[in-house]
């Protein structure tokens, strides 16, 4: 028979229980608030000093002398080229390998050993890798400082995210899909680019985006290679001048890329400078969202026909 | 092992479609499938059972090879010999794609390819170079067909395979076991997900595709042996204990063991 007191008893355990609850839940609103509120005070610092000198005249001027003159297009040009190259590199050798190792490696100590070095090297610092591919790229290949060696650089930088996260979104994939496949009578092949791929392209995309999104702020690695800090050109457009250029010769060309425009304005004296670089700033984090915005779309459009 | 007398009377006008022959398998260092043997007959359903862990799941995926999949498995004596062309399923030599050419199968919690319904029963056939849109569509529609699920399905193909019911959607993996015209379909405790109306429905079906292929069950439901099967194994640690017409297994078994399993007293 319950008596009403032990009801009350009852009461007042829940209620020094909850307080817990109540307890952590501040303690991890709090702990949200550091890393939120940090980049919003930051990102809104940027904004009110740098939005101002965003003008249409920032975006086609090449830098300058003069701060109101200056502006970034050889900046963001160089940027989007790099990123070019880098994803058209980084893409397609980072899913071949990720793929490679989740359905066609036999599972030993080699690809033990392989496995924990792709985890390690995402750790390295970017700056060696800068030395790296001023060795590899720059002087061994003889593709001087440009944007190939740019791009290919950053490609090496992100190529372990790539492959953690396709390998990630592989193994997302149930097993008794993978089985269901290779029951039709599939090779792998076949379950690869018929079911693997497809289903996995979501979490592939996730990964890409991330890995973009570090490579187009990595500023070490690219003043390691030799990018240039001050740059009042543009690379050659395919089939531009006279003799007509190319379609690729653009990828041998001189280049700065966004941050290394920002430094540069930064460690200048003059105090319009560093409104510059605010700006700068802030169309570099524009883009980066810009980025993370389309993957998200991109991500819920593939995701839409796909169910378990 | 002991082949009961009452399996000859069972056999009458059914041919043997495989034959297990003492056949080892390893999982790593464990011994699984312990010098099982066992016959399986044309156009007939053969039902494995056993408590968890007997090792009916493991003798039903040698079958089609699925254990290649996995490193550390071992087929590691005797094979599964397949009738009329004497082949060795388990023989080095033998690829394992080709047999699951041969011989399809359906598992145990339905697994619809997140593609269309048309998709998912085309698919068997795509993989064997089928590109023909009449062909496809003629196949495609006489598996559906053969899976009791055309008339449910018929108007919306381009859906995902994933919108049907629990039931519908193991019954197109059916047709798509079905689709590519298989030798022997494997059945991995087909219903164990589903509600009892469903796995009524899965039931008939099966009694009804005996006419057209022959068919491997496994079962943690003896009732549901004893409904759809002409032939029952009893596996127990590895071992195959008893195997005889389902009714014999089920009204007079000759062992101990398995009388007390399908009695419930044990398992």
């Amino acid at each position: 028979m319950l008596k009403p007191a032990d009801l009350d008893a009852i009461r007042a355990i829940i209620a020094r229980a909850k307080r817990w609850d109540l307890f952590f839940s501040l303690l991890g609103i709090l702990s949200l608030m550091v890393g939120v509120l940090t980049f919003t005070v930051l990102f809104v610092d940027m904004a009110i000093q740098g939005v101002p000198r965003l003008s249409f005249d920032f975006f086609t001027s090449f830098p300058s002398r003069r701060a109101e003159n200056a502006g970034i297009l050889s900046a963001w040009v160089g940027t989007i080229l790099v990123m070019l190259v880098t994803a058209l590199s980084a893409v397609p050798l980072g899913v071949a390998a990720g793929v490679y190792l989740e359905e066609y490696a036999p599972k030993n100590w080699m690809t033990d050993i392989i496995e924990i070095n792709i985890s390690n090297l995402a750790g390295i610092p970017s700056i060696v890798y800068g030395l790296l591919a001023l060795g590899l790229f720059v002087y061994y290949f003889g593709f001087g400082q440009s944007i190939l060696s740019a791009g290919l650089t950053l490609a090496l930088l992100i190529l372990p995210v790539i492959i953690v996260a396709t390998r990630e979104a592989i193994r997302a994939i149930p097993q008794s899909i993978h089985e269901g496949s290779y029951a039709c009578g599939a090779t792998t092949w076949q379950t690869v680019s018929d079911h693997i791929l497809p289903y996995s392209s979501a979490g592939i995309l996730t990964g890409v985006i991330i890995g973009m999104a570090r490579a187009i702020g990595e500023t070490a690695p690219i003043i390691t290679i030799g990018a240039l800090t001050f740059i009042a050109f543009l690379p050659t457009a395919p089939f531009a001048g006279d003799p007509p250029a190319g379609l690729f010769d653009w990828i041998f060309a001189p280049f700065t890329v966004m941050p290394i425009q920002m430094f540069n304005w930064t460690s200048r004296p003059e105090a319009a400078f560093t409104v510059n670089a605010a700006a700068a700033g802030f169309v570099l984090v524009f883009m980066t969202l810009a980025m993370n915005g389309l993957a998200i779309y991109v991500r819920y459009r593939l995701r839409k026909n796909i169910k378990w | 092992m002991q082949i009961q007398t009452g399996v000859e009377a069972g056999v009458e006008g059914a041919l043997l479609k495989a034959d297990v022959r003492e056949l080892d398998f390893y999982y790593g260092a464990f011994h699984a499938l312990k010098r099982v043997s066992m016959p399986i007959y044309d156009h007939r359903v053969t039902a494995l059972i056993g408590p968890s862990g007997c090792g009916k799941s493991t003798l039903l995926r040698c079958f089609n090879r699925m254990h290649d999949l996995y490193p550390g498995n071992r087929y590691a004596g005797g094979g599964i010999v397949l009738y009329p062309d004497d082949t060795n399923l388990l023989a080095p030599g033998v690829d394992p794609i080709e047999v699951r050419m041969r011989i399809s199968m359906v598992f145990q919690k339905p697994n619809p390819f997140p593609k269309s319904i048309y998709e998912n029963v085309a698919y068997s056939l795509r993989v064997r170079g089928m590109r023909n849109k009449s062909e496809l569509d003629d196949r495609v529609e006489s598996a559906l067909k053969g899976a009791a699920l055309w008339s449910e399905v018929s108007n919306r193909l381009k859906e995902l395979g994933a919108n049907l019911s629990g039931g519908q959607q193991q019954r197109l993996c059916i047709a798509r076991a079905l689709a590519s015209d298989p030798e022997i379909i494997l059945f991995d405790e087909p219903t164990s997900a589903l509600d009892p109306i469903a796995t009524a429905s899965i039931e008939e079906l099966i009694t009804e595709l005996k006419e057209k292929v022959t068919i491997l069950i496994v079962t943690h439901n003896m009732q549901q042996a004893a409904r759809i099967s002409d032939f029952t194994g009893y596996m127990y640690l590895g071992e195959m204990v008893e195997f005889g017409v389902t009714d014999q297994i089920f009204i007079k078994p000759q062992k101990k063991a398995t009388e007390d399993y399908i009695t419930g007293r044990f398992g």
